[in-house]
């Protein structure tokens, strides 16, 4: 996280790529003609009003809902998901924004449930040690990997809900909301998550309503809105131009004070 | 820094989390789980204590050694039920129907075996695969039509019972060849006593081989081993208390097979529940079936499989009883079996909400169970005050339950 933020990192190969994905849930249609291309070591974020579509694109991308026309492509092969599990033997892994750990079970069994090791005689020596690794690896600060999931803090839950996104070396995460209902140092924390996992060579798509954290650690920030794209912008972007592309109205609050702002600079 | 300095152990570099450390430390870490709501089997185990301390000063018949081998072998066919209750428990869902399978069982392989004359373990095979097809309706309904376990089993209560009356026809009794091998199984067969203290070794053996293959494994991957004290005195324990129990029964009949068989489900079971992958999948989609899904466990072959069991324990129950009566008859599974095997899972420790339990509270809560209806009739009480006995007892158990999840829930355990 040293010398990233100088030269725009050179993305790596495309993985993921979307074409003319529509969504349709009965007479509403939540996606229209999204394309998306995801390289890998790359943080692409997805930003957008309530309802413009990021959640259920999130959702089309973790298999949860197949879409109604379009085509996803991984790594320049077409691709149909039909449930959870497809996307994960793909190679893509989704951080949902409830999180869904379970809190009865410990650390350990959170990170691996699933795809636990040994089915028949589950190896906990082996898995325990693959997660304070796989811990370690993401500088997180757990303090027990056998304690129950209740007894962590959020900022403890998002790391390990990272960590567990990590567990079959995935070419693209996916984290909704990453750094919604976190405080401060917790939500400095995911972000560092994120860099460490764009230097792992990942490809990260992110949705966050927080302009600050999207430019914080995004390469490139693709706009919905009601559904569509509504643009491409880099993390050097104003305020004014991505709350514009967001709602769709260039005159609003933020573009008048801008608009003031310059104004005022513009004047001696 | 220097070479001969010690690698940190992986579970031990963060400083801020204090770890228990040998006999004392696990002592310790017991008493502190306890204090924070995770009691475990402690509430059953004081409780058991407790009843039979006032049965036994009412009427010291109670702990003679024959009057606990007759409860060992009543045990076993209730809990035998109660341990497929525990299966859909974990899983936050009901069976109110394993009373009338059982009947069902009974009478299936009464007019199998004694009235059409097929060998047993055709009539056997019968029973079960009725079980496993009984549950998987269940199941099906639950995760296709989005039923509640509550509703589909209530039906197939009554369904099922219609079934063994069914069967029965109108003598409604069919009685079992007193001298075949089930019905001694049911009733008489017990142990060598010197199989019985060979076997009473066996959990002793295998906690410590076990244990210590874990120390090794753990200490070659630098985590903390654990401690050796606390390995050896758990082994001692429980060992010295299980002779002293097969000694105990030795002095009477001797250690029922039924019981033993008893006993080997519930261990299978508690592997399978905490040592494999699907018992760890059972224990997620009990917690949160949605993170379990999303986790890409299949849920809906978890809930399969839990029904399936639940009733096919449920059927080897009803065919245990039959064993245990000598007969198949319109009453087998009526009653009070239902309510007794759903109580016995939920006094032994197997939350009702699903996600937190283990097979280990079918063994203890029928105990618990058997030692009441058995007490009071050795106290010549009717029925009618064990029935009002037992609902408190299980009403006691659910407020224990209830108290103890707030308490975790404080102290950040839920």
């Amino acid at each position: 996280m040293s010398a990233s933020s100088e030269a725009p990192t050179p993305a790596g190969e495309l993985i993921l790529s979307l074409g003319g994905i529509c969504k349709n849930f009965g007479a509403v249609s939540a996606l229209t003609d999204i394309d998306l291309d995801v390289h890998a070591g790359e943080v692409v974020a997805l930003v957008g009003d309530n309802g413009a579509g990021k959640s259920t694109l999130v959702k089309v991308l973790a298999g949860v809902h197949a879409p109604t026309s379009g085509e996803i492509r991984f790594r320049g092969q077409p691709v149909t998901m039909t449930g959870p599990s497809d996307a994960l033997k793909l190679g893509i892994a989704t951080v949902y924004q409830d999180l869904s750990l379970c809190e009865n079970l410990d650390v350990v069994a959170n990170l691996f449930l699933g795809h636990e090791v040994n089915p028949w005689q589950l190896d906990e020596v082996a898995m325990e040690v693959r997660a304070w690794t796989l811990l370690s690896e993401l500088a997180a600060r757990i303090p027990s990997v056998r304690e129950p999931i209740a007894s962590l803090s959020g900022g403890q839950r998002q790391t390990v809900a990272i960590a567990r996104s990590l567990l079959l070396d995935p070419e693209i995460v996916m984290l909704d909301e990453p750094t919604a209902a976190l405080g401060v140092a917790q939500t400095a924390e995911v972000l560092n998550l994120i860099e460490r996992l764009k230097t792992r060579g990942h490809g990260v798509i992110m949705i966050s309503h927080n302009m600050e954290d999207v430019r914080a650690v995004a390469d490139r920030i693709v706009v919905l809105r009601l559904g569509r794209n509504n643009g491409v912008f880099t993390p050097g972007s104003s305020n004014a131009e991505l709350v514009g592309a967001i709602t769709g109205a260039t005159d609003n609050a933020v573009s008048r004070r801008a608009a003031r702002l310059a104004e005022g600079e513009a004047r001696p | 820094m220097t070479d001969n300095h010690p690698k940190p152990l992986l579970d031990r570099s963060d400083s801020r989390v204090a770890h228990a450390e040998g006999l004392s430390g696990a002592l310790k870490g017991f008493l502190d789980r306890v204090r924070s709501g995770d009691l475990g089997s402690l509430p059953v185990i004081v409780g058991l204590v407790l009843i039979w301390t006032v049965f036994y000063t009412l009427n010291p018949i109670f702990l003679s050694p024959n009057n606990m081998v007759n409860l060992f072998f009543d045990c076993s066919v209730i809990g035998v039920i109660s341990l497929g209750i525990v299966c859909v428990l974990l899983l936050g869902e009901i069976d109110l129907s394993v009373g009338s399978m059982s009947g069902v069982a009974s009478a299936l392989l009464g007019v199998l075996w004694v009235n059409q004359g097929m060998p047993i373990l055709v009539a056997m095979a019968a029973a079960l695969t009725l079980g496993a097809c009984v549950g998987a309706i269940y199941a099906t309904l639950r995760t296709r039509l989005s039923m509640p376990s509550f509703v589909s089993t209530l039906s197939g209560l009554l369904a099922l019972l219609g079934l063994q009356l069914y069967m029965l026809g109108a003598t409604g009794s069919i009685n079992l060849p007193y001298d075949s091998a089930l019905v001694g199984f049911g009733q008489l067969y017990v142990m060598p006593s010197w199989l019985s203290h060979g076997l009473a070794l066996l959990p002793g053996i295998a906690i410590l081989v076990v244990g210590l293959r874990t120390m090794e494994q753990r200490r070659a991957a630098s985590l903390s081993p654990g401690s050796l004290g606390g390995l050896i005195a758990k082994a001692a324990l429980l060992t010295a208390g299980l002779q002293f129990v097969v000694y105990y029964l030795n002095v009477g009949r001797g250690v029922p097979w039924m019981f033993g068989l008893f006993v080997l489900l519930v261990v299978a079971m508690q592997y399978a529940f905490t040592r494999t992958k699907w018992g760890r999948s059972m224990m997620a989609v009990g917690g949160n079936a949605e993170a379990a899904r999303r986790a890409g466990i299949d849920v809906r072959r978890i809930y399969l499989s839990a029904f399936m069991l639940c009733s096919m324990f449920a059927a080897l129950g009803g065919m245990l009883s039959a064993a245990r009566l000598a007969s198949s008859s319109q009453q087998a599974g009526t009653g009070d079996v239902n309510l007794n095997a759903i109580a016995a899972a939920v006094i032994g420790g197997t939350s009702l909400f699903g996600g937190r339990g283990n097979a280990w509270s079918a063994l203890l809560g029928i105990i618990v169970i058997q030692s009441i209806s058995n007490g009071l009739t050795l106290l010549n009480l009717s029925s009618s005050l064990r029935y009002m006995i037992t609902g408190a007892v299980l009403a006691i158990a659910v407020i224990v339950d209830s108290l103890a999840r707030k308490s975790r829930a404080s102290h950040g355990r839920a």
